[in-house]
């Protein structure tokens, strides 16, 4: 057996190029920047464009140029870069712009700490665009998941045409792990679904109310429109109710009525246990290490780590916290995911770990929490 | 070739504006070049100017105020046969300057027209970074506190390698809209015309007052010599080209027997210069080579040529979860800066650590075995400490064996490092046996 050893921003570049991403553009920023200097390693000598752009609002509009073009596009950037990412987010959103966002979270708020580790954008990814619809988040724990998760991100955002969020952060990104890249199975590759011919192209026609319209790339032999502005099906501006009410439940329910296909969760669940340990990213790591000690000790508990974000995995959630009386919420903010938790499980003692020091939430202290409450 | 015009969305225009003009020349440029529809994709921006992609049967891009260029270079650069073609006004020009800029130093073979109406016209006749200080706008008196741009002199200045400033209201704009499109690299027209809706019922403005003023200017008629190169697309590829394309990452085989089971801890201590990272990563690769799960945490200032450089490994035989370490097994410690980083951690070390220390780096006292080296009379240079103290864990046969440390360097170093570090570890051995 052989192993590599890469940090979670290389692991993502390699996942893109698996899942076939081919456009790149970026703007440095740590803790993102190496996923950029992989993609420039990886991209150009194959045939593929890595950008540079002046700010963070060029390199996504690159992208968007690019995904409408038809190309597989990825951008990096830290807090401070989707913040001003942010009315491009709502461009791809509204108009159905595959896109893969990584977020190599760091300690904000603002400029903040550049070198310290947080999961203080898990509200931000889903709430940080204009129009409230809904948004892909997956939160990777590893390299392993970095990897992976993104041949995931790269199929959602294809299948979806939508963009689709990697919550990474610090303490995976630039945390250099042992992983053997070929053991891990990757899952068949979805490319856009091209517009049949022979008909009018209608560049936002789908085929029922829950699913995104087929794709053609502008540059193709038909003629291919795709604007900001709130549309009909022919992508010409419209002030319709209706219209505009069918868009933007489309819009809702290609990926609400979808959640079951792009939720993604571990879990290990003991029989008997009355505490479920729920988590996500770097902190279920130390979540897997407490859980494994209360174990040895005698102590009954069950892990749910979501790897995927937003939607809310709802029904896993309660499913999974069915049989407990108690959950614990751990993660490395003050409470932000812990505020869907609470409204889902309004009947469940619920318990928390989770800081902004800069600091790893460790083991210990999840299991303080989850011992003596 | 026939109009492109898009007979079923006819210009909204207020009586008299330019844009209406803008539209008519575009259509007869299209029809000069005889260009398909389907190579041609308008990009357009926001204001009234950005109504643009609506009127023509060609693709077509709407996006957010300022950024249409940077739509246009992903474009362009993942289609590089198309004809894209940029609206923006005088607006679009002041908000997405930046992109302006760097449109102009890439050199992406692009056409920008700035439909450059002195006002915004759309949001309520405001002043934009066109507006003269003189000018009665929408904004009060602030367009008096600012001074407006040449927008051409700008162009050129950040290396537009054709620009031209051309009135609306005289002959051959399609003739110079072709040579703008036929140009291969960026090019900017700055077309100048009125705003009826706004500008014009506070301002007088003519075609002939536009041209008087346009005479006062230093002239902008198509080349800027200065910047003729070559463009960034094919100048991209024409590099990309000589570039050798990487295989999957690198893999160390595990082929080699760790002298020591479960989860430990390394922490070493340095300071910028002393290749730590570099020595915390070959550690690991070590460890690598006998199957071990490895992880490496670096800690260094931004400045990373002065100060702290701390490196945190943790290598086992089974799946590693926290990468944090509470009980170091071992501490290298070679330089006071590194050690003043982890005080807390060393107070707390129990008396199955190893602590490796150099002789002139002090740490505070803890319960931890201490193993001391001199390196000055070894004659071992600082930025060979961290290598050398692998090479004594190597030697001790805690965690990594000497058989794993020399996979780990012949794996990461090429040829003379390799041979020299190989050489240190020798020396190393020489002197833990004398
Ligand atoms: S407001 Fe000015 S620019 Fe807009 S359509 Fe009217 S005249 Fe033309």
């Amino acid at each position: 057996m052989g192993l590599s050893f890469l940090e979670g921003n290389e692991a993502i570049a390699h996942g893109a190029v698996a899942a076939g991403c081919n456009f790149f553009a970026g703007y440095p920023i740590t803790p993102a920047t190496t996923v950029y200097n992989t993609m420039l390693s990886l991209l150009p000598p194959s045939g593929g464009v890595c950008l540079q752009g002046e700010d963070e609002i060029a390199s996504m509009g690159f992208c968007l140029g690019a995904s409408m073009a038809g190309k597989k596009v990825l951008t990096a950037t830290s807090g401070p870069g989707i913040s001003l990412y942010s009315e491009q987010i709502s461009f791809a959103i509204g108009s159905e712009i595959p896109v893969v966002i990584v977020d190599v979270q760091r300690l904000g708020p603002s400029t903040g700490s550049a070198t310290r580790g947080a999961d203080g954008d898990v509200q931000f990814l889903q709430w940080g665009s204009s129009g409230g619809l809904p948004v892909i988040v997956l939160a990777p724990a590893d390299v392993r998941d970095c990897y992976l998760l993104t041949v995931h991100a790269f199929n959602l955002a294809e299948k979806f045409r939508c963009p689709v969020f990697l919550a990474s952060n610090k303490e995976i990104a630039m945390t250099k792990e042992s992983i053997d890249l070929s053991a891990i199975p990757l899952p068949d590759i979805v490319e856009r679904q091209p517009a049949g011919p022979n008909q009018p192209f209608r560049p936002f026609a789908s085929e029922n109310n829950h699913s995104a319209p087929p794709f053609l790339p502008i540059g193709g032999d038909t003629l291919v429109r795709q604007t900001s502005s709130t549309h009909g099906t022919d992508g010409y501006i419209t002030i319709d109710p209706a219209v505009i009410e069918s868009m933007q439940q489309r819009l809702d329910q290609k990926l609400m009525a979808h959640v079951d296909a792009l939720t993604f969760y571990d879990t290990d669940i003991q029989e008997g246990a009355d505490t479920l340990v729920i988590t996500y990213g770097v902190t279920s790591r130390s979540a897997v290490d407490a859980v494994a000690s209360l174990r040895s000790e005698g102590k009954a508990a069950s892990l749910l780590v979501l790897k995927t974000l937003w939607p809310v995995p709802e029904a896993v959630i309660r499913q999974l916290a069915a049989p407990v009386s108690r959950v614990v919420v751990t993660e490395m903010n003050m409470g932000l995911y812990l505020r869907e938790i609470e409204r889902l499980l309004p009947d469940k003692t619920i318990g928390f770990m989770g800081h902004m020091s800069g600091k790893l939430v460790t083991p210990h202290e999840i299991r303080e929490v989850v011992t003596n409450g | 070739m026939g109009s492109f015009l898009n007979t079923d969305r006819p210009p909204v225009f207020c009586p008299g504006c330019a844009h209406e003009r803008v539209t008519s020349a575009l259509d007869e440029t299209f029809q000069q070049m005889e260009l398909e529809a389907s190579e041609i994709v308008i990009v357009s921006d926001i204001g009234c100017s950005g109504l643009f992609d609506t009127f023509f049967n060609t693709h077509a891009f709407h996006g957010l105020h300022g950024r249409a260029l940077t739509y246009a270079t992903g474009l362009k650069l993942a289609r590089p046969e198309l004809t894209v073609i940029v609206t923006m006004g005088d607006g679009g020009l002041g908000i997405g300057g930046a992109h302006v800029l760097s449109a102009c130093r890439r050199n992406v073979d692009l056409t920008l027209m700035v439909l450059n109406n002195f006002n915004y016209g759309m949001t309520g006749g405001q002043f934009s970074a066109t507006t003269p200080s003189d000018a009665k706008v929408g904004s009060s008196f602030l367009n008096q506190l600012e001074m407006p741009i040449d927008a051409c002199r700008v162009a050129a200045s950040a290396g537009a390698g054709w620009v031209m400033r051309a009135s609306i209201y005289e002959k051959h704009v399609a003739d110079q809209l072709t040579a703008a499109i036929r140009y291969p690299g960026f090019s900017m027209i700055d077309l100048w015309g009125v705003c009826p809706g706004r500008y014009t019922k506070q301002n007088n403005l003519t075609p002939k007052s536009l041209r008087a003023i346009m005479d006062g200017l230093p002239s902008a008629d198509g080349p800027v010599p200065e910047n003729q190169r070559k463009e960034y697309g094919k100048h991209y590829a024409e590099i990309a080209a000589g570039l050798k394309p990487q295989g999957p990452p690198p893999q160390i085989e595990a082929r080699q027997n760790a002298p020591d089971h479960g989860k430990n801890g390394i922490s070493i201590l340095g300071s910028a210069g002393q290749r730590i990272i570099t020595a915390g990563e070959i550690l690991c690769l070590a460890g690598m080579s006998a199957g071990l799960h490895a992880t490496q945490k670096n800690d260094y200032p931004i400045t990373v040529l002065r100060g702290h450089s701390v490196s945190e490994l943790l290598l086992s035989d089974t799946t590693i979860g926290y990468t944090g370490i509470e009980q170091p097994a071992v501490v290298i410690a070679i330089a006071d800066e590194g050690v003043a980083r982890r005080k807390s951690m060393i107070d707390r070390l129990d008396e199955n650590c190893l602590v490796i220390k150099a002789t002139d780096v002090d740490v505070p006292a803890s319960r931890a075995q201490v193993h001391e080296i001199d390196f000055k009379a070894w004659k071992i240079k600082s930025q060979d400490r961290a290598l050398a103290s692998l090479a004594v864990l190597a030697g001790l046969d805690r965690i990594i064996s000497a058989d794993m440390l020399r996979a780990a360097i012949s794996f990461r170093f090429k040829d003379a490092i390799a041979a020299s570090a190989l050489v240190l570890m020798d020396n190393v051995a020489g002197h833990l046996a004398a």
